[in-house]
């Protein structure tokens, strides 16, 4: 039971970190110190976290512009998170990215991006270069069920079903496309079911629990490193703010947010490794720890340059 | 010195570089069996199988995000769409990923490719076979974009847009691929990107051209030249960053413009050569710039020569700007 303490205890601080980052981040945006959009990821961190903790080294993750948590999930710091959200030169993409921009090439974190649907092929892509290579990575996509109407989606499963590309596509199903209901955009709400269509393996289950997540999404994984085949997986999960900061979400009930609320994957974590023997001194000294790093990538922010007037031109030719 | 013609030495080059660069792939609709609809790839699945010469489905979105992903990656892909017409669908990649991706990741991606394509009318293609969207990829930062005329420029351009960091947007005058035979040399040699070249020297006016309507302004050219007016000719190339110094040098001297190219009028690139030409050159000018182009319409079938800015249609903008 130890070792399996060890593991969530992990996976439970990641993602805590996360939920905290989201809500400095929020407040932050409210304060008017970050810009723009800002996509929030509280209620669904166990999937990045389950998903991603089977990922070695020479594996890529690419990401939708809800991207914050599939970052920190990757082992990018609060630092330089933070930073690009302030759009600081700190920041991981030097602070021209923002928000939906996320990259670290030594993480092999190929991005969040701005563009529904626009990312799959190019994760196929990435997935067919490890294969030419001889090498046994897997590329890892997350998208939202808005991508799977998009006619990318499509050419990418069709490309990774008939190159036999060691590519895990993961649908977060979080029900809403901004404000309307999974029920008003598709005929068919099982995002799964496309794969048939490709002959590609498919699963669908919840994020409620994060061991459940990193148990099938490593079924996948392994059937991608070992044998180059892609998979397709529904996770269904939730998201307790609205699609933007911008957004307050009015399209739903707050019964219904409470609701969800109680399958937390955090909470979840939390009382299973209560049942392990955790008591409410370690929660506060993680509580504690997060608190620490999120205060100094907030502090780190604050205090770094913004990119100067040369970085306007300077990356867009080689 | 053997001699080719365009599809030959577009061949020539992409052999080349599958021989020299393991990183380098090619896909794209029935490119490797077939060798491609026009037969550029012609043999080059079978010398380097299919693992590196890849047929794709028709999937112009997911060749270019796919090629996008191989980059991050570090490989080179030079993907084909069939024709340019057939570019629009994967228009969101090029335009919002590849030319983008250095930048928007702070330098942390570059994504490096050739999409090769063959552009322009002349093959009674009518309306989905005839286009040239150049314009659309020089608008969009990020991109490179080249037109070559002859075979020799096509191989040593092609070569050269494959070692250039930045994506390369490859255009290839279809009127052209057989019609035109040169000298080419065998082994390896590439055409500096971004130099335009004076083909035909002149002192009254100078006229802009680029791929196969270069042809027609050199017709133009030498019919002008009947009426004693005497044109300079500059090959562009590279569309896409522009040579300005060479034209800017000519218009100076010349002091008079003519602009020729196959798409609409329009927004076409002839507006931007002329803006700049205006920015750097006003006091030079004597007569208005003139474009010469294709018309604001549908690309059309039966009337294509009638649309296509032939010598017939450049020679009278020649006469006219030279003695205004």
């Amino acid at each position: 039971m130890a070792a399996n303490a060890d593991e969530l205890l992990g996976l439970h601080r990641q993602m805590l970190l996360i939920r905290r980052f989201e809500e400095a981040s929020a407040k932050a945006y409210s304060q008017g110190k970050i810009g723009g959009f800002l996509h929030l990821y509280i209620g669904q961190e166990a999937s990045a976290v389950g998903a991603i903790a089977n990922l070695g080294e020479g594996d890529s993750v690419v990401g939708t512009y809800r991207d914050h948590g599939i970052a920190l999930a990757r082992g990018m710091t609060a630092r330089a998170c933070m930073a690009e959200l302030y759009g600081k030169v700190t920041g991981c993409s030097k602070g021209l990215g923002g928000s939906m921009h996320f990259f670290d090439a030594e993480k092999r974190m190929l991005g969040g991006d701005g563009i529904v649907g626009g990312h799959v092929a190019i994760a196929a892509g990435a997935a067919f270069a490890s294969k030419y290579r001889g090498l046994k990575e897997v590329t890892v996509c997350f998208l939202g069920e808005g991508s799977v109407s998009i006619g990318g989606f499509h050419e990418a499963l069709s490309l990774a079903a008939l190159w036999s590309l060691p590519l895990v596509v993961i649908v977060e199903n979080n029900e809403y496309s901004m404000g309307t209901p999974l029920e008003r955009t598709m005929s068919v709400h099982d995002t799964s079911q496309k794969a048939h269509g490709y002959g590609m393996a498919s699963d669908r289950f919840t994020s409620g629990d994060v061991l459940e997540v990193k148990r099938r999404v490593g079924e996948a994984v392994a059937r991608a490193r070992e044998t180059s085949k892609p998979t397709l997986i529904e996770v269904r999960t939730y998201r307790y703010r609205g699609h933007s900061m911008s957004d307050p979400g009015k399209y739903r009930t707050a019964d219904e947010v409470e609701e969800r609320k109680k399958t937390d994957p955090i909470l979840r974590a939390e009382t299973d490794l209560r049942t392990l023997g955790l008591v409410d001194a370690d929660f506060a000294r993680i509580e504690a720890e997060i608190e620490f790093e999120i205060e100094d990538c907030l502090r780190f922010a604050e205090e770094s340059a913004e990119p100067g007037e040369e970085l306007i031109e300077a990356f867009t030719y080689a | 010195m053997p001699q080719m013609n365009m599809v030959q030495a577009i061949n020539d080059a992409l052999r080349l570089e599958l021989k020299r660069d393991p990183r380098v792939v090619l896909l794209g609709e029935d490119i490797g069996k077939v060798g491609g609809v026009f037969r550029v790839t012609q043999d080059l699945y079978k010398e380097f199988g299919a693992d590196r010469v890849i047929d794709t489905p028709l999937s112009e979105g997911g060749i270019i995000g796919a090629a996008i992903g191989m980059a991050l990656y570090g490989l080179r892909p030079v993907p084909e769409i069939q024709f340019s017409d057939f570019i629009f669908p994967a228009f969101d990649q090029i335009v919002s990923e590849l030319a983008k991706f250095r930048y928007r990741s702070g330098g942390e991606f570059p994504a490096k490719m050739v999409i090769r394509t063959p552009v322009g009318g002349g093959i009674r293609g009518g309306h989905y076979h005839s286009q040239s969207p150049e314009a659309y990829f020089i608008h969009t930062p990020g991109l490179k974009v080249v037109c070559p005329s002859n075979p020799y420029d096509a191989k040593g351009l092609l070569l050269a847009a494959l070692r250039d960091d930045d994506p390369v947007m490859f255009f290839e005058p279809k009127r052209v691929y057989r019609a035109a035979r040169s000298e080419v040399p065998e082994g390896d040699y590439t055409v500096p990107l971004s130099q335009a070249k004076v083909v035909r020297p002149g002192q009254h006016v100078t006229v802009l051209a680029w791929g196969a309507m270069l042809y027609e302004a050199i017709e133009a050219a030498n019919q002008a030249a009947a009426q004693g007016v005497d044109t300079e000719v500059i090959d562009l190339r590279t569309l896409w960053p522009v040579d300005i110094d060479t034209i800017v040098a000519s218009v100076k001297k010349t002091g008079r413009v003519v602009v020729v190219h196959e798409a609409p009028k329009t927004c076409g690139f002839g507006a931007e050569l002329i803006a700049l030409i205006n920015e750097k050159a006003f006091l030079h000018l004597e007569a208005p710039p003139v474009r010469v182009t294709g018309y604001d319409t549908p690309f059309p079938y039966t009337l294509e020569m009638d649309y296509l800015p032939l010598a017939g249609r450049i020679l009278p903008a020649l006469i006219e700007t030279a003695r205004y």
